[in-house]
């Protein structure tokens, strides 16, 4: 049955689903580790507990998700080689580099760190345990920086000659490889990415309390104000970061993958006299049209060119042959724009409600943050659309086609591969989410357990827990933890 | 073979050490580790498997971290067997990554549920068994050689060329002897009936995994006319016969150490190396081949320039990484039970 499918395309929705499944958890623990590795300093420094707490509190969830990013992210490291050996005989001599460097300079000290972030506190001390955090989050930057420089070089390749005899990429300057003219911008735009989807999970969390509080009547507690209170402000002040990053970002992609930026704006004719931006449309690939189109005359010239006359080229510069997919990019590239505005909208409303005084106090500011607590990972899976597909037809832009980048393949063993990954992903990660959204389901609590206390384990009663700050638990047969 | 000039030749070769240096600490750190989760099933008390997944759990992913760099550093520094190699090992290759997802959320969900307990602690089994399995297949896969089209530089066999009763046994072995290092460790790590337990099996485990590595050894040459050679002409006879001798001795050592309660690493380090004694075996019948025995390390080598940019990252980063893989290795030092955690 499968035989009869492309194997070339089974290939590739294995990439994307293997790469936008495991892109998720970076994405959210890239900023969770700093995050954490923030509370654990404001603990040290103003030993105020309510930051223990919310490290506690969040290191749990850090826990689940880092794991489901390692092990999905070890599949990641095998995928190039299985599927697309093709593209790693011929690119591998240029980014086999840089991923080495990923793997000695990021994954060793995350791993290396983790243990004892996770378990050492007592172990090691607050000075090399503060250390250990620190470790671990300058490890998921690291990683970012060199992935995102090896996935930059295959949309701005730079720095390398081509093998006349085996085809292969050569490299002839590392610096202009690592530093490709695309890679600054990607790597701010996906790390400031990576910081408001956490800061979107943990503000949704924490308005998730102050709601349910509300209805029951209670009080918050200090950490539940403060989770959410951090959160607000990372939405108030990074959002516009992110969209200046986000445009900056554009007119790098409109200077050297002018057809992507075309596939977004949806033009598939040149404008010499401004362009318009489209707010909605429906990109017909047949008649080459827009269909349906709403748009906003000269605007897409002032952002791209910041001349509302200035000329656009569309599609129609382009030989059919080299276009990528024009409708997946315009939509998934709107799916990412309209949620960082969204974004925006809150940063500013909490900043008027804090204003007020009402940060706490604002049941609709609250529903809307929870709502939105998950709009970061989609967001940043509509901006990876808008990238890859818009690459395409070319793995390496320009210079290396997808269609001849893939392993001698039969489509009956990626077809099966594949099914294996959707059921495994979905059953395994499903469960992780669901364990993740049951841990955020709990209140931040004084006595907040630590890692690995049993949710069966050992019995205690809330009114007989040690004074805060100096909870020296009684472990049972697990580390000690933090 | 090409050799163009001795200071490629060199890093050339010391790329191939590095990776085969990284292979190895993964065989020798990740072994244990997954011989541990095998071992799950054979313990069936909770407050047992908590005490053995503890011994573990601060340093697993660390573990895994060298596979990445295996495979990874193939990636790198010898790309051309990269894509030849993993198309060939398709299906155990993809069966061990599905296993090692398996097995790492166990690490994490097992601790968040108590009614699914059961299914992670199957999982965390399972998925350590099928690794193992997987790893083995896929080397016995490697040894037993790979079909290639030299012209195209790509994989020219068929999707089952990996499952020969060679490949399988070489699987087995390698279940076999991870269940070795993972019954040392415990008795390294543990104490009580636990540790006793762990005692009894790693007899078991210690005698087949001699008798493994007997039968792969002697097969092996059998497998590429390269091979035989390698072993059986002239004064390499009696290199043959060290190894052999000394593979024996570290076993020895071993049940001895087993048998007088000696100090209770010394199980555990005598069996790492009589691993390490049996890799070093591999790779002087491998080398210089890389895809044995058709393209050598230095045909599937990186460009210079990329080697060198490589070497120094790796002088530098690969110390640190051990100093500090080391330290948590100190800091979670020591035994693990039922009553105390760490102490």
């Amino acid at each position: 049955m499968l035989g009869s499918f492309d194997p070339i395309l089974l290939a590739r929705i294995q990439f994307a689903f293997t790469v936008s499944f495991h892109f998720l958890f970076p994405a959210f623990t890239i900023g969770l580790a700093s995050y954490l590795a923030v509370l654990n300093g404001l603990w040290l420094y103003t030993k105020e507990h309510k930051y223990l707490e919310l490290f506690r509190y969040w290191v749990k969830i850090f826990a689940l998700a880092f794991a489901m990013g390692v092990v999905s992210g070890i599949v990641m490291s095998y995928q190039f080689g299985t599927n697309w050996s093709v593209f790693s005989d011929k690119a591998g001599p240029v980014i086999g580099a840089p991923m080495a460097y990923e793997v000695l300079s990021a994954f060793f000290l995350e791993a290396g760190f983790l243990g004892i972030m996770l378990f050492g506190r007592e172990r090691v001390g607050p000075t090399l345990h503060m250390i250990a955090c620190g470790a671990v989050a300058a490890g998921t930057f690291f990683s970012a920086f060199w992935i995102l420089s090896v996935n930059s070089w295959m949309h701005t390749p730079a720095g390398f000659e081509i093998d006349a005899v085996t085809g292969q990429f050569l490299p002839t300057d590392f610096w202009e490889v690592i530093f490709n003219p695309s890679f600054p911008y990607r790597l701010f735009h996906t790390v400031t990415a990576a910081y408001l989807t956490t800061a979107f999970i943990v503000g949704g969390v924490g308005a998730y309390h102050l709601l349910r509080n509300r209805r029951s009547g209670q009080l918050s507690t200090g950490a539940t104000r403060t989770m959410f209170s951090m959160a607000m402000w990372m939405a108030a002040i990074v959002a516009p970061v992110q969209i200046y990053l986000g445009d900056l970002h554009g007119i790098n992609t409109l200077e050297h993958q002018p057809a992507k930026v075309m596939a977004m704006e949806g033009h598939y004719q040149s404008y010499p006299d401004g362009a318009p931006l489209y707010l909605f449309g429906i990109p017909n690939e047949e008649t080459q049209t827009l269909d349906y189109a709403v748009g906003i005359p000269k605007l897409s010239s002032l952002i791209l060119k910041h001349d509302l006359n200035a000329p656009l080229d569309g599609l129609d510069t382009i030989p059919d042959e080299d276009q990528p997919p024009v409708g997946i990019v315009f939509w998934s590239f709107r799916i990412m724009v309209a949620i960082g505005f969204a974004m925006l909208g809150i940063g500013v409303w909490s900043l008027w409600a804090r204003f007020r005084g009402r940060l706490f106090d604002s049941p609709w500011l609250h529903r809307a943050a929870v709502t939105m607590a998950p709009s970061g990972l989609i967001a940043v899976l509509a901006g990876w659309v808008t990238t890859e597909v818009g690459r395409q037809p070319f793995t390496v832009y320009g210079l290396l086609r997808t269609a001849d980048s893939a392993a001698p393949l039969e489509a009956a063993a990626v077809g099966a591969s594949l099914i294996a990954f959707i059921v495994v992903y979905f059953a395994v990660f499903g469960a992780g989410t669901y364990y993740i959204i049951r841990l955020m389901g709990h209140s931040p609590s004084p006595d907040e357990p630590r890692l690995k206390d049993d949710i069966d384990g050992p019995i205690r009663t809330a009114g007989i827990t040690p004074a805060p700050g100096e909870a020296e638990r009684q472990s049972t047969s697990k580390p000690q933890e933090v | 073979m090409p050799i163009t000039d001795g200071v490629s030749l060199d890093l050339t070769v010391i790329w191939a050490f590095l990776i085969a240096f990284a292979v190895l600490v993964y065989v020798v750190l990740d072994g244990f580790d997954l011989g541990l989760g095998i071992l799950f099933g054979a313990e069936r008390r909770k407050e047992d498997r908590d005490v053995m997944m503890n011994t573990v759990a601060p340093v697993w992913d660390g573990n895994e971290t060298w596979l990445v760099l295996g495979g990874g550093g193939l990636f790198a520094a010898f790309p051309l067997a990269y894509a030849l190699i993993l198309p060939a090992l398709y299906a155990p290759l993809i069966a061990m990554l599905l296993a090692l997802i398996f097995r790492g959320v166990a690490f994490e969900f097992r601790w968040r549920t108590t009614r699914w307990r059961g299914v992670w602690d199957i999982a965390f089994i399972g998925g350590s068994t099928v690794a193992a399995m997987s790893q083995g297949i896929a080397l016995g896969a490697l040894l037993q050689g790979i079909d290639i089209d030299k012209a195209n530089r790509s994989y020219s066999g068929g999707w089952w060329d990996w499952l020969t009763p060679f490949s399988v046994t070489v699987g087995v072995a390698v279940v076999v002897g991870y269940m070795l290092l993972g019954a040392t460790w415990l008795v390294m790590k543990t104490s009580g009936p636990l540790q006793e337990r762990m005692r009894h099996r790693a007899w078991i485990y210690g005698v087949l995994t001699v008798i493994f590595i007997g039968v792969v050894s002697l097969w092996t040459p059998f497998l590429q006319e390269g091979y035989y050679s390698r072993w059986f002409t002239g004064w390499q006879v009696i290199l043959a016969g060290v190894v052999g001798v000394s593979v024996l001795a570290l076993a020895a050592g071993m049940f001895l150490s087993l048998r007088v309660h000696a100090h209770e690493y010394w199980p555990f380090l005598l069996a790492l190396g009589m691993f390490i004694l049996s890799f070093v075996g591999l790779g002087v019948s491998m080398f210089p081949y890389i895809v044995p025995t058709s393209v050598t390390i230095y045909e599937a080598a990186a460009p210079r320039n990329a080697q060198i940019f490589m070497l120094v990252g790796a002088s530098v980063l690969i110390p640190i990484i051990l100093s500090y893989t080391a330290y948590a290795y100190w800091v979670f030092r020591g035994k693990v039970d039922v009553d105390s955690g760490y102490h």
